[in-house]
């Protein structure tokens, strides 16, 4: 396959970037994306440029450091995967592909195509997690049932990788399906439900503050999550959230 | 509840409203409903929403105060999106995975601002006018001949249809979109979905057949 | 006696861990304020230990070159995790998990090490539901178990296939309990480039903040090494891209010893290679073992069929098909430890039955599987005469309610619908048993630095069991490590904040700077990779699945050429204070053409064959690995020199009181 890159190279948080134009040759469909950009960086080195600098770590769709715009969407044009787990095969001979880092005011470009996402750090910080000390003694893990459903549905919630494609595919830059995974994930098991007020109150003002845009319902984060994180989560925190404001 | 500041508390302001400007739009489309059936019907049931005192002095205000919390709240929240993020995308493909009419939701409600003048400009500011500033004598018979009136003109009328269309897609997703704002989202959402995309046609459409009817049949 | 003591207390084997708990010394609540901890790489171990020791109130310092500590490689694991719970009353007990654990580490690991792993298992899975891991659960809301490799009883605790993930968000979000009290710093995207050792102690750490490119100075009271295993240095394996040895190997090479290096798990269900530009491979995990049935054709020309595209998986018969391991192993099946399916695989397609366009790959079926659970399903919903199609339909229900991530990710990877045709799989390096030698208390030979998790070499001996890894990460972080490190930490109260301008810190500092200059002045041919994949061919070659002392004596020579190759010829572009990966993968990749010259050298030495260490001039006559007690029933450990091969062995003799050691059978 032969391709032409369109990629986003910006040398620092406080330089300006541009599209960059690469043309690449010998890609086969069997590559994931990211391996198709080392062939490109190994060429740029070769050829005595500056690689294209981009997150990954895992390559098994799992960790979430790999991010990407590609053509326009998150995570490209496949669907359930990220940019490691895409395939060149989605791809024709002859294509350009637009490649941009993930744009959020709560995402600022550290270099090319690598962006800040610590702002989902401090999402969590703010209060994903249960109260309990790691000391070992609690109680027996089969003394609390939960319910399969709820146990399933935690789960699922759980399953969020933290990549940012949500806040990556919204027109409003919003983070609301990622706090909801997070607050959803907790508020469904008994363990949680404690402190089940504090979390959302704590979780969603600290999105808020970090200049995340808001939720329009318009669907495209749960199309683009790699993981299928469903919007009934930001239901469900949007109801956590009115209960919590009522209560507290 | 930190309805000025917390993201969450704002988009159920805006549902709220939203979902009580829908219900608006239910009462409003029976009455002139009647117009195309029975204009006596039109009449006397105009004349009663002009006359009555709760729905002067109290539902009315209650409906405009609505309207323009509705519209500032959507300029404020469209403000906040905006300013999310900073470098808009070079290649950014909305149409993948999302409608064009959840996605524009400020325009179709900007158009329907625009309409919304228009439509006062036609009738609430000569209603109001009529009734307060210039003392005419009572006449219940009156509406419908006014109302055929201002559908003389077919440049009218025809705003008055791309605004339905406008206000079609504008509930296509606000009126389903409020619940899942206010939490609401579970087996019955697919049911109620459907229920809320009919409204969304059928009301706009209704609305409409009525201003082409009345066009139609000077 | 050697001059390494392993610290194992005395007393029955039961008792041990209780008695030791009492004895060690306490640092009181207030003290801990004035004790700083740095904590380096945040995956189960480190991120459990971190979490563990803000809790007691410790002042604790996390690095990870990840942008968030989430993101460490712990998150990929998929099968599970074991506990001796005995939740399925299938006749498991703290003794069972031992033994399973010793037999399944070919008697190379240490007894009072494993008991007490085997002994905090269930204390983690309680810790875990209490954090909110959301475990897969029966309909009566109790924990589910599966079985994994090696064992007789179902004792695996399990969140589809993501339990790593699972796991790994719930000791992040204990450290993110603490990083919200102020307890915990979190460093990301920082790398530590070496250690800082005070007064024979470690007392600190010299890190690049991977965003600037600046060079830091940490101090600290006691580091705690949770870096994760050396796979990398194969090039091709499953850990993650950036997963390295530096950590390790930069204390290993300021005193500390590094441990059996060459014990090498090579997993035997991963997705085949399938050209030169891959970069990784990706893992299957073993719970697919529990219902997938591997096997290859029983006629060579069958297999060259298959491998030609002429005939499919589908169209053999039963009696045409050779299921290799319920016929060689037909007590364990499908279901005997890694390092024995792992060899049985190659044995196999090196005799020329592979099937996939190499023939370097065998089968994954889940056709009868899908059958029975279908039957099942269907008897349960009351139909007992069901068709062929409703039998299939109920049963990949359940094989995707099982694996559903698993299948996903095999079809997006090869294209190919593993519910239609059976998976193609085959072996590749997984997970490192060797790692820095540690005592009962999981510290090093040099005092106040502590190793946890894969980093360490203790508790997996010559071959890991499956599902044991995250054990052995969450029990040396969140109960092990706390109690020991305070036995050091004790002497400390007194000592008051490390000053980081001495002459200890600015001779780490500059050698640093030395070697990243070095480096980035180098203006040689090749890149980075192009010596990393070179190094991965010499080690898979030579130093993979099956070994010999003249391919390890070659790999040993060629690595060495390599290396100074690699010193002269790597060409790193970019700055030194910006962010720069091709930097930061030539400092991993300059360790890694260290470490496996002294891989190489402790295969050679190794004389025998044992759990992932396969050496072709020790087996028995039907294939299996030999192992030689006599001579060999100790823990190399090495001691850095200034050159990888002329590193000391040291040896831990190991013994055995509770366990009857005798040759490992599956059969």
């Amino acid at each position: 396959m032969k391709l032409t890159l369109k990629i986003w190279r910006q040398k620092n948080a406080n330089t300006k970037g541009e599209l960059k134009t690469y043309p690449i040759d010998g890609i086969e469909g069997d590559m994931s994306f990211l391996e198709m950009l080392d062939v490109l960086n190994e060429e740029l080195i070769n050829k005595g440029d500056e690689p294209v600098v981009f997150d990954h770590d895992c390559r098994e769709g799992i960790c979430g450091s790999c991010s990407l715009q590609i053509n326009g969407e998150p995570h490209g044009p496949d669907r359930l995967v990220t940019t490691c787990q895409l395939h060149m095969r989605m791809f024709n001979d002859g294509d350009t592909i637009v490649i941009e880092p993930f744009r959020a005011k709560a995402f600022p470009v550290i270099k090319d195509l690598v962006v800040d996402r610590t702002s989902f750090e401090r999402i969590q910080q703010a209060g994903g997690y249960i109260s309990v000390n790691t000391s070992g003694n609690t109680i027996d893990a089969n003394a609390i049932p939960v319910n399969k459903q709820d146990a399933d549905d935690s789960f699922n919630a759980a399953t969020c990788i933290g990549c940012g494609a949500c806040v990556a595919a919204c027109k409003n830059a919003s983070a609301m399906l990622f706090t909801s995974a997070k607050v959803s994930q907790f508020a469904l098991l008994p363990q949680g439900k404690v402190e089940a007020t504090e979390r959302v109150l704590n979780m969603v003002a600290q999105m808020d503050k970090e200049g995340f845009g808001n939720c329009t319902n318009t669907g495209a984060c749960e199309i683009e999550c790699p993981k299928g994180i469903s919007l009934e989560n930001i239901a469900r925190m949007n109801r956590e959230y009115l209960n919590a404001s009522i209560k507290g | 509840m930190a309805i000025l500041t917390s993201s969450i508390a704002r988009k159920v302001a805006m549902a709220l409203s939203g979902l009580f400007l829908v219900v608006f739009l239910a009462q409003h489309f029976t009455i002139n409903v009647t117009a195309v059936i029975d204009p006596d019907t039109f009449n006397s049931l105009s004349h009663f929403m002009g006359h009555n005192f709760f729905v002067q002095f109290i539902a009315q205000p209650i409906l405009i105060f609505g309207v323009i919390f509705h519209f500032v709240m959507g300029l404020v929240l469209e403000i906040r999106n905006r300013s999310a993020r900073q470098i808009s995308y070079k290649s950014f493909k909305g149409n993948k995975n999302s409608t064009w009419a959840s996605r524009n939701m400020i325009i179709s409600g900007a158009v329907i601002l625009a309409f919304l003048g228009l439509h006062f400009y036609d009738f609430w500011f000569p209603e109001i006018v009529h009734k307060y500033v210039e003392s005419h004598p009572e006449d219940a018979t009156r509406y419908y001949g006014e109302l055929v009136q201002k559908f003389e003109s077919p440049i009218r009328t025809a705003l008055y249809c791309l605004s339905f269309v406008l206000l079609a897609l504008h509930l296509w997703h606000g009126f389903s979109s409020s619940f899942q704002s206010m939490g609401w989202n579970n087996k019955y959402s697919k049911g109620l979905r459907g229920f809320t995309q009919f409204y969304a046609i059928f009301i706009p459409l209704g609305f409409v057949f009525i201003a082409l009817y009345l066009h139609f049949n000077q | 006696m050697s001059i390494l003591d392993s610290k194992i207390p005395e007393g029955p084997l039961a008792d041990k861990w209780t008695k030791h708990k009492n004895d060690v010394n306490l640092v009181n609540p207030a003290n801990k304020r004035n004790i700083d901890v740095i904590v380096v790489g945040t995956g189960l171990a480190g991120g459990s230990a971190a979490a563990t020791l803000a809790e007691l109130g410790y002042n604790v310092k996390t690095f990870c070159y990840q942008d968030s500590p989430r993101r460490a490689h712990s998150i990929a694991a998929q099968g599970g995790i074991n506990a001796a719970k005995n939740y399925q009353g299938d006749g498991d007990s703290n003794y069972r998990l031992f033994y399973d654990t010793v037999k399944g580490g070919d008697y190379r690991s240490r007894e009072g090490n494993v008991y007490r792993l085997a002994e905090v298992s269930a204390n983690i899975i309680d810790q875990c539901v209490a954090q909110g891991v959301p475990f897969a659960r029966e309909y009566g809301g109790m924990l589910d178990n599966r079985s994994f490799g090696g064992v007789l009883v179902s004792r695996t605790f399990y969140a589809k296939g993501q339990t790593g993930q699972q796991l790994l968000l719930g000791a992040y979000s204990a450290m993110n309990r603490q990083i919200n009290r102020g307890k915990i710093t979190p460093f990301n995207r920082h790398e530590m480039l070496d250690l800082v050792i005070v007064d024979g102690k470690a007392r600190g750490i010299i890190a690049r903040d991977l965003v600037s490119g600046k060079i830091e100075r940490h101090s600290a009271h006691a580091v705690v090494i949770a870096s994760g295993g050396y796979g990398n240095v194969f090039f091709l394996s499953t850990n993650a891209m950036g997963s390295n040895a530096t950590a390790a190997w930069k204390i290993h090479k300021r005193g500390a010893y590094f441990a059996n290096p060459c014990y090498t798990q090579i997993h035997p269900t991963c997705i085949p290679v399938s050209g030169d530009h891959q970069s990784k491979l990706t893992l299957m995990s073993e719970s697919l073992r529990n219902d997938g049935r591997i096997w290859v054709p029983k006629k060579k020309e069958d297999a060259i069929a298959i491998r030609e595209g002429k005939k499919k998986a589908k169209d053999l018969s039963e009696d045409e098909r050779d299921y290799y391991l319920e016929r060689r192993y037909p007590s364990f099946g499908n279901l005997v430890p890694r390092d024995v399916a792992s060899r049985a695989a190659k044995e196999r397609c090196d005799a020329g039955f592979g099937v996939n366009k190499t023939g370097q790959a065998v089968f994954l079926d889940f056709a009868s599987a899908i059958e029975r659970y279908g039957k099942e399903q269907a008897a349960m919903h009351g139909n007992h005469n069901p068709s062929k199609e409703e039998i299939t339909k109920l049963g990949k229900q359940v094989i995707e309610n099982k694996y559903g991530n698993l299948f996903q990710m095999y079809e997006k990877i090869v294209d190919e619908n593993p519910y239609e045709s059976p998976m193609m799989i085959y072996p590749a390096v997984h997970y490192t048993m060797g790692g820095i030698w540690v005592d009962y208390n999981l510290q090093s030979t040099i005092p106040g630095c502590y190793v946890t998790g894969e980093a360490n070499f203790s508790d997996h001996g010559a071959n890991r069991l499956g599902a044991s890894a995250l054990m052995q990460g969450l029990a040396d972080g969140y109960f092990v490590l706390p109690y020991t490190i305070g036995d050091y930490l004790s002497k400390d109260i007194k000592t008051g904040p490390i000053p980081t301008d001495t002459k200890e810190f600015d001779e780490a500092e500059n050698k640093v700077l030395q070697q990243l200059e070095t480096l980035i002045n180098n203006n040689g041919k090749h890149s980075v990779d192009y010596f990393h994949k070179k190094l991965g061919h010499i080690m898979w070659n030579k130093c993979g699945m099956a070994r010999n002392a003249t391919d390890l004596a070659s790999a040993m020579t060629e690595i060495r050429a390599l290396r100074e190759e690699f010193w002269k010829d790597v060409k790193v572009p970019g700055e030194l204070n910006e962010m720069n990966a091709e930097l930061e993968k030539a400092m991993r990749v300059a360790d890694f053409l260290e470490l496996g010259e002294l891989f190489a050298k402790d295969a050679l030495h190794r004389n025998e064959s044992c759990g992932g260490h396969f050496r072709e001039e020790y087996q028995t006559e039907e294939g299996e690995a030999l192992r030689d007690d006599e001579n060999f029933m100790y823990v190399a450990a090495w001691e850095y020199t200034g050159d990888p091969a002329q590193e000391i062995l040291h040896k831990e003799e190991l013994k055995y009181e509770n366990i009857e050691v005798k040759s490992r059978s599956y059969k």
